[in-house]
């Protein structure tokens, strides 16, 4: 069941739920967090209306910088605003920012120290017919990877704002990651948010057989196949996992030892993402089996979106099977 | 030189190809239109041309190797292909579609002809001038295979862009032919208002490279300049090559709002409309 306590879109289940874009949930909070705070420059790579950093742009233009085609210069220009006492907040798509310009974020922002927000849109294989250059799978490694880089993948466009807010406000060095696509709002405006805390949002009536941890989109795939198994008597908690880094070990460690068996959910490569993360800290605490849904070692192609989830294997049917297979193997 | 008779037939390819695009679009429901319009031309001078290729055993080895750099503009590069032989014409309607080997950008393992893959922008130039290096080491001043590398204006704002024109110059890779599609525009509006490139010629000029301009439409200046480069032995060339962006659609044309837009069902047919009168002109002038 969903959990009363977050106050989460009660349409959920429904087919009508409310969509939209991830990316959308970023533009509406830069605009918001650029009206309180003076310091909050937007720069972009003529890319402004696809991150949606346009509505920010147009209020507030004498704070917005079009640098082009550049990402590499898109990220170093930030780095020197900060050094300045700027709060600057970079947008691309994902692929180019921080696909391209990755040694860059790494010295001038991260090894500097400086707060700069790297904003990744278009991240995930649902970006479709684009096509497989286009399709960040590797962002959250990358940005992880590097010490002191916070990482946040929110669920939904409602989520993104209050990232992008909270982002505004805590001023060190974050990566946010955005899809393009419309998803499934799954939140409201009263669930509460707080960077680096996960929280449960489908409970289970007594002890949970199977802890499902998911990011992004995927989360409500994620919420749909705890549906469907709790008919079946399996019971499934599934956790948002919005920060991906600092990750929330004490909430991952407690979920493992209620459930004894893991499945994390995203739309990104097995290596080096969240199912990576995941892994590093159980595998250090508690040892867990745990199945890993998203893509296996290799590259997207062109397809409508909902089409290749299903086809690299992020749907709900590939998340209900790797709850049974993790069951198993719990034994 | 071209010939009149070569001129008009080569007209009436580059009409048949832009058709080709828009039909391809249509049924894609997503991809770019104003950049492949308004390289019709020169891709139909260089496919039915220039090129020293053979779209029945695309892997020979003396063939010229392009480039595509701005990959986004892949449909006047599949319909090129299409025409020449490569593959049935009538698998440009798979343009973007789950399993196609006509993805949304090319990929050089899915179709044969494609030499790299592209999309993201600004590093062709370096790898046509790998190509050139490479195959100057092996021949020298006597390699004669063309390494043709297609640009767009709005890519020469990333550095790699820069770095690439840097190494053909130090290298004096006369192999080397790149052709810029400066048609002005790119996703947020004009070139000159994004991030200008102005003078952009004495930039080129200043990297140790042979300039050219030309008429992106013209065809025989589009001859003239190629024929040219290739007497050039001491550095590079480049041709900037100005075109309007969507030509040969009226309502495309000039507007950067077609840059990433395809046509819907209504603007398809009266693209069609347009480009089928502009075909019964060339045939009635023949
Ligand atoms: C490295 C990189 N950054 C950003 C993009 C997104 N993008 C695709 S096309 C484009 C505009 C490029 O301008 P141009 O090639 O001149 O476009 P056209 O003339 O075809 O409209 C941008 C920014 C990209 N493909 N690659
Ligand atoms: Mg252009």
């Amino acid at each position: 069941m969903i959990n009363p306590k977050l106050k989460l879109n009660p349409k959920i289940w429904n087919d009508d739920v409310e969509q939209a874009p991830i990316r959308k949930g970023f533009g509406t909070g830069l605009l918001a967090a650029g009206e309180a705070d003076k310091s909050i420059v937007g720069i972009c790579a003529d890319l402004t209306e696809s991150t949606q950093m346009h509505l920010f742009a147009e209020k507030f233009p004498e704070r917005f910088v079009q640098v082009g085609v550049a990402e590499q210069d898109l990220v170093t220009v930030a780095s020197g605003m900060a050094a300045m006492g700027k709060m600057p907040f970079t947008s691309s798509y994902a692929m180019f920012s921080p696909g391209r310009n990755w040694e860059q974020i790494r010295t001038t922002i991260a090894y500097n120290d400086q707060p700069v927000v790297i904003v990744g849109s278009h991240a995930g294989i649902s970006v479709g017919p684009d096509g497989g250059t286009h399709q960040a799978l590797e962002d959250i490694a990358l940005m992880r990877v590097l010490p002191r880089m916070i990482v946040l993948a929110p669920c939904d466009s409602v989520e993104a704002k209050k990232a992008t807010m909270a982002l505004a406000k805590l001023k060190k060095p974050a990566y946010l990651r955005l899809a393009r696509e419309k998803s499934p709002i799954i939140t409201t405006e009263e669930t509460p948010f707080e960077i680096g805390k996960a929280q449960i949002f489908h409970e289970t009536d007594g002890i949970a057989h199977v802890g499902v941890i998911a990011c992004g989109a995927l989360v409500h795939n994620a919420m749909k196949a705890a549906h469907k198994l709790e008919k079946e008597g399996v019971r499934v908690k599934v956790m948002n996992m919005a920060t991906i880094k600092p990750l929330d070990t004490a909430a991952v460690i407690a979920l493992a030892k209620e459930c004894g068996a893991i499945v994390t959910v995203e739309e990104h490569q097995i290596a080096g993402g969240l199912g990576g993360a995941i892994a590093e800290c159980l595998a250090g605490s508690i040892p867990t089996p745990i199945e890993f849904v998203g893509v296996h070692d290799e590259y997207g192609q062109s397809g409508a979106p909902l089409e290749l989830i299903e086809h690299y294997h992020m749907g709900v049917s590939h998340i209900t099977d790797a709850i049974k297979k993790v069951l198993d193997r719990k034994g | 030189m071209l010939t009149e008779k070569k001129i008009k037939e080569l007209e009436l390819k580059a009409n048949h190809i832009r058709q080709s695009i828009i039909e391809a679009l249509l049924p894609a429901k997503s991809g770019h239109s104003a950049g492949p319009l308004g390289m019709a031309d020169i891709f139909t001078y260089f496919y039915f041309h220039a090129l020293k290729h053979d779209p029945k055993n695309p892997d020979w080895a003396d063939r010229d190797r392009v480039v595509l750099s701005n990959g986004h503009i892949c449909p006047v590069l599949y319909a090129s292909m299409a025409h020449a032989g490569y593959f049935p014409v009538e698998e440009l309607k798979t343009l973007r579609k789950l399993g196609s080997r006509l993805q949304g950008h090319p990929h050089r393992e899915w179709l044969p002809g494609i030499e790299t893959s592209s999309g993201p922008l600004g590093s062709g130039v370096s790898q046509a001038a790998g190509m050139a290096l490479a195959d100057k080491m092996d021949h020298g001043q006597t390699a004669t295979r063309r390494i043709y590398a297609f640009l767009s204006d709005g890519e020469l704002q990333e550095g790699n862009s820069w770095e690439g024109i840097m190494f053909a110059g130090k290298y004096k890779l006369h192999n080397l032919l790149a052709i810029v599609d400066y048609n002005n525009i790119q996703i947020e509006g004009y070139v000159d208002d994004v991030m200008p490139l102005e003078p952009l010629a004495d930039k080129w000029r200043s990297f140790n490279w042979h300039v050219l301009e030309v008429d992106g439409h013209d065809l025989r200046a589009i001859d003239e300049a190629v024929e040219h480069a290739h007497t050039i032995f001491e550095k590079p060339t480049v041709i900037l090559a100005h075109t309007i962006p969507g030509k040969g659609v009226s309502f495309m044309e000039r507007n950067y709002k077609w840059h990433g837009m395809p046509p819907n069902a209504e603007q398809a047919a009266q693209a069609l409309d347009e480009l089928k009168k502009a075909e019964e002109l060339i045939k009635s002038a023949q």
